[in-house]
């Protein structure tokens, strides 16, 4: 067995945060999300947290164990053992009950960075060319699945909650950097902005706790060097030429 | 509280998002809303990984893809649907080309295709191997520069509204707060996918509980083939988690406890080293999971603690073909089972996948019950039949998908007439239904979780790979006692907010009803097809069941005819 302790909380209803001990059974195979489950399942079904797909990918089960950002289904009872296993919601978000946080300000803020494919020119009616290469440079910022454990890890939206943050410009970046995509430009105000790529004081924390290598923080920094010469265009350059 | 839209999508994976955008376009002035029990990005269609089929090579042609879908389906199949679904199929995948789905290359810069279980062409477009997440990360993106389409995130609906034979809308709650709400609509699209968590041992995530189906069927509306049940041959134990047949496509070996290519033994093909088309372990889905049940009659496989297992061998593909084809399997492999493709042999055993079965609709999704669409795998148009094809899915969605939202815009511009209070007192009953589940659930004597574990073990026994009519007619008993059960169950929590073991319950109740009707369905049908296998009736019967099997909520089952355009029923060949 491994103990593990949960924050548990209800805003509005609860006084405070509190933190509920239960123990689960310490299995070779079993993720932190198996002890969850096992607590919800046999000891108290009042606990709340989120998940699917149990596989890593649908990005729903970011939680704060022993004091880092994880996926809960992609980290394992026996990697803390003997325990106790120590579980808090993710943090720098409002929580809504329990282990389930309130990411509506990130949902807010992903359209503005105009997350889809802008292309200026005609359509061809096969599909556009793009040579592997070309997709390697967008490539691992496509690969972000929403988990929010950057925005969790990134002190600057600790402190300014206006900040994009990690994932949102990262995905900018994403389409970009695409040899298809012809929208830097429209973008630039937001991702250019005080609270865009300019807000990162280059920390790095949101790379490291990236489980899918997105590399949050090399796309701000190539993105800062972007901006910078593309400032230094729009003031050389005559209006018509600008791009 | 009480709102309308014009159409209300129900789910927001790749059929609901296609659906949703395609209504947008078909007419900007109607009011669409997405509601999802999970924000629209985090839906299953996120899991997908192998691959998409659609004809885009030199050499392939639509026929040879749809003469494929049909005999994979063991003739199920609606061939005009079939015909429509290969030839819309291209057109849909280029336009999430355009929209920048990632789309794995060949060097040149075109679309790259690998070969797919049961298909005689190499026809599966693929991003690596997380074909569904990038699919449905770019519909999503896509849907968010739709600014007007309106999303209910993380609201789960619990009724549809019906009126004189029509759809009026929906009720849902929202998880954050517990707030009931009445949406009203013209229109309701049901893309809520499929149930395998109906099984104990699934490739599928926590949230495909049959929600859909489920409430289609309340509100009168059939469900079609519920008997076919897809086990995909190659699941990890333990977790169920997928490993993709893009493994056996790029050239994986399927080893019994010998090391031995068992395939051969089950008429499908000689071994060769390197993949043959619609060969071995290139077969269909249905086939290889029956071999592996074969294997393990024979004393073949090997047990361990999470049941018999076979082999997957992907050791000669070496380094870079797994690391440029298949990151995610080795991720996965690494992470959930602690080993290494390159360098060591992955465990696997069949698992349940997909359901072929879902609400009876139309070619346009149309539903019998007037203004409700399906699509997605929710719905049975049937392209799948009796076996789906590996990587035809992910297509479905989305030709299916912009079908039913082009058929449900043009379905609200003809109406006239709005809601009759009657349909405003459901959704008050409703309401009040609702508030007594979570009040008065207190003193039951059920866990949910054990009536659930009990249902999953029932429909393992009883309705498998292999069943039989004494199998089937126990499954039936013991659901039927789960259903009194379910009565007399209770909830430890009574809090509005995010309230997941409510869900949990109305979950359980959807799939009880899920599992009643593949019950009832393969219990009718007295021969074998496809992934239907009945030990006592082993043959296929064309002149009896050439027909889909159509379960209403009373449980009472019906046929109707499949519909042949060009390829009449013949055997199905592999390998030879
Ligand atoms: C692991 C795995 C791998 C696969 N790989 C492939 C592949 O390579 N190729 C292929 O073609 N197919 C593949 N499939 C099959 C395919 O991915 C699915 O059939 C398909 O993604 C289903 O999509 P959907 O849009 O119908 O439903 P989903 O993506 O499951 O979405 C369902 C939606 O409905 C919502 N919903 C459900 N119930 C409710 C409710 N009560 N209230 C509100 N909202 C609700 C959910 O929130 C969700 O948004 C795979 C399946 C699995 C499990
Ligand atoms: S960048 Fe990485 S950590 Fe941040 S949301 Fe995306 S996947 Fe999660
Ligand atoms: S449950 Fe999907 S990422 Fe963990």
């Amino acid at each position: 067995m491994i103990k593990m302790e949960v924050t548990r909380f209800r805003p509005g209803e609860d006084d405070a945060p509190i933190v509920q001990s239960y123990e689960v059974p310490l299995r070779k195979e079993w993720a932190v999300l198996d002890g969850l489950n096992y607590i919800k399942d046999q000891l108290d079904g009042t606990l709340s947290y989120r998940w699917s797909c149990r596989m890593g990918i649908c990005g729903s089960c970011g939680m704060t164990v022993n004091g880092k950002p994880q996926l809960s289904c992609a980290t394992f009872l026996t990697d803390y053992a003997p325990g106790p296993v120590r579980v808090e919601p993710l943090r720098n978000f409002p929580v809504i009950r329990d282990l389930v946080v309130d990411i509506s300000d990130f949902m807010t803020k992903l359209p503005k960075v105009k997350p889809w494919l802008i292309h200026d020119g005609e359509v061809p009616e096969d599909e556009f060319l793009q040579t592997p290469r070309e997709m390697d440079e967008y490539k691992k910022y496509s690969m972000c699945i929403n988990c929010m454990l950057c925005y969790s890890a990134c002190p600057v939206y600790a402190l300014e909650p206006e900040f994009l943050g990690p994932a949102a410009i990262a995905l900018g970046q994403r389409y970009n950097l695409d040899s298809r995509d012809d929208g830097a430009l429209e973008r630039r105000d937001v991702l250019a902005s005080a609270a865009g790529a300019w807000a990162c004081t280059f920390v790095g924390e949101c790379s490291t706790a990236c489980p899918k290598g997105v590399d949050p923080a090399g796309a701000i920094q190539r993105y800062k060097l972007t901006a910078a010469v593309s400032a230094l265009k729009d003031f050389l350059l005559p209006r018509g030429a600008r791009r | 509280m009480t709102t309308f839209h014009n159409i209300v999508v129900v789910g927001g994976g790749g059929a609901g998002l296609r659906a949703a955008t395609a209504i947008a376009e078909a007419n900007p002035l109607l009011s669409v809303a997405i509601v999802s029990k999970v924000y629209p990005m985090r839906s299953h269609t996120v899991s997908a990984e192998g691959g998409a089929a659609a004809v885009i090579a030199d050499g392939d042609s639509l026929d040879e893809h749809a003469y494929d879908t049909v005999s994979g389906g063991d003739w199920l199949v609606e061939q005009d649907a079939v015909e429509a679904f290969v030839e819309e199929a291209p057109r849909e995948l280029l336009r999430l080309e355009h929209q920048g789905c990632p789309w794995s290359r060949k060097p040149d810069g075109r679309i790259a295709v690998r070969a797919f279980g049961g298909m005689k062409k190499k026809r599966t477009w693929f991003a690596a191997d997380k074909t569904g997440f990038h699919m449905l990360h770019t519909l999503f993106q896509t849907a968010l520069s739709y600014s007007d389409i309106v999303r209910y995130d993380e609201w789960f609906v619990t009724k549809l509204l019906i009126d004189e034979g029509r759809v009026h809308g929906v009720v849902a709650i929202e998880l954050a707060t517990g707030r009931v709400e009445t949406i009203i609509a013209n229109a309701v699209i049901m893309c809520t996918g499929g149930c395998g968590r109906v099984f104990p041992f699934t490739t599928n995530a926590n949230i495909k509980t049959g929600d859909g189906m489920a409430l289609a069927q309340r509100a009168g509306a059939p469900l079609k083939d519920m008997e076919f049940v897809q086990y995909h041959p190659t699941g990890l134990p333990f977790t169920g988690i997928l490993i993709t047949e893009a493994t056996r496509a790029e050239g994986g070996w399927l080893l019994n406890k010998d090391g031995y290519r068992y395939l051969q033994d089950y008429d499908l093909g000689k071994p060769t080293p390197e993949p043959v088309l619609r060969s071995m372990e290139l077969g269909p889905r249905d086939r290889l999971s029956q071999a592996f049940m074969h294997e393990h009659a024979k004393g073949r496989t090997i047990e361990t603690p999470y049941g018999p297992i076979v082999h997957l061998d992907l050791r000669h593909l070496g380094a870079h073909v797994i690391d440029t084809k298949l990151p995610f399997v080795r991720e996965l492999c690494s992470k959930y089972q602690n080993i290494d493709p390159v360098k060591e042999l992955i465990p696997v055993r069949p698992v349940v996948h997909y359901m072929m079965g879902g609400i009876h609709t139309d070619i346009n999704g149309a539903t019998p019950v007037e203004g409700l669409y399906a699509a997605g795998e929710v719905a049975c148009v049937s392209i799948n039949g009796a076996n789906r094809l590996g990587s035809n899915s992910l297509p479905e969605l989305l030709v299916f998908g912009a079908r039913a939202g082009e058929a449900a815009a043009e379905y609200v511009r003809s109406l006239r007439t709005g809601p009759r209070n009657a349909v405003y007192a459901q959704g008050n009953d409703e309401e009040r239904r609702l508030r007594a589940e979570l009040d008065q659930r207190r003193k039951g004597t059920e866990r949910i979780a054990d009536l659930r574990t009990e249902m999953q073990a029932t429909m393992e026994e009883g309705a498998g790979i292999y069943r039989d009519g004494d199998s089937l007619e126990k499954a039936a008993v013991k659901l039927h006692e789960l259903r009194e059960r379910f009565d007399r169950a209770a909830i430890d929590d009574h809090s509005s907010t995010f309230n997941t073991e409510l869900i949990s319950l109305l979950e359980l109740d959807f799939m009880l009803d899920i599992a009643q009707s593949i019950v009832a369905c393969a219990g009718k049908r007295t021969e074998s097809r496809g992934a239907h296998q009945r030990t006592d009736f082993p043959k296929r019967d064309d002149e009896h069941f050439l027909s889909h099997s159509l379960v209403h909520r009373s449980g009472e089952v019906e046929y109707l005819p499949v519909t042949i355009t060009r390829w009449p029923p013949g055997e199905r060949v592999y390998g030879r």
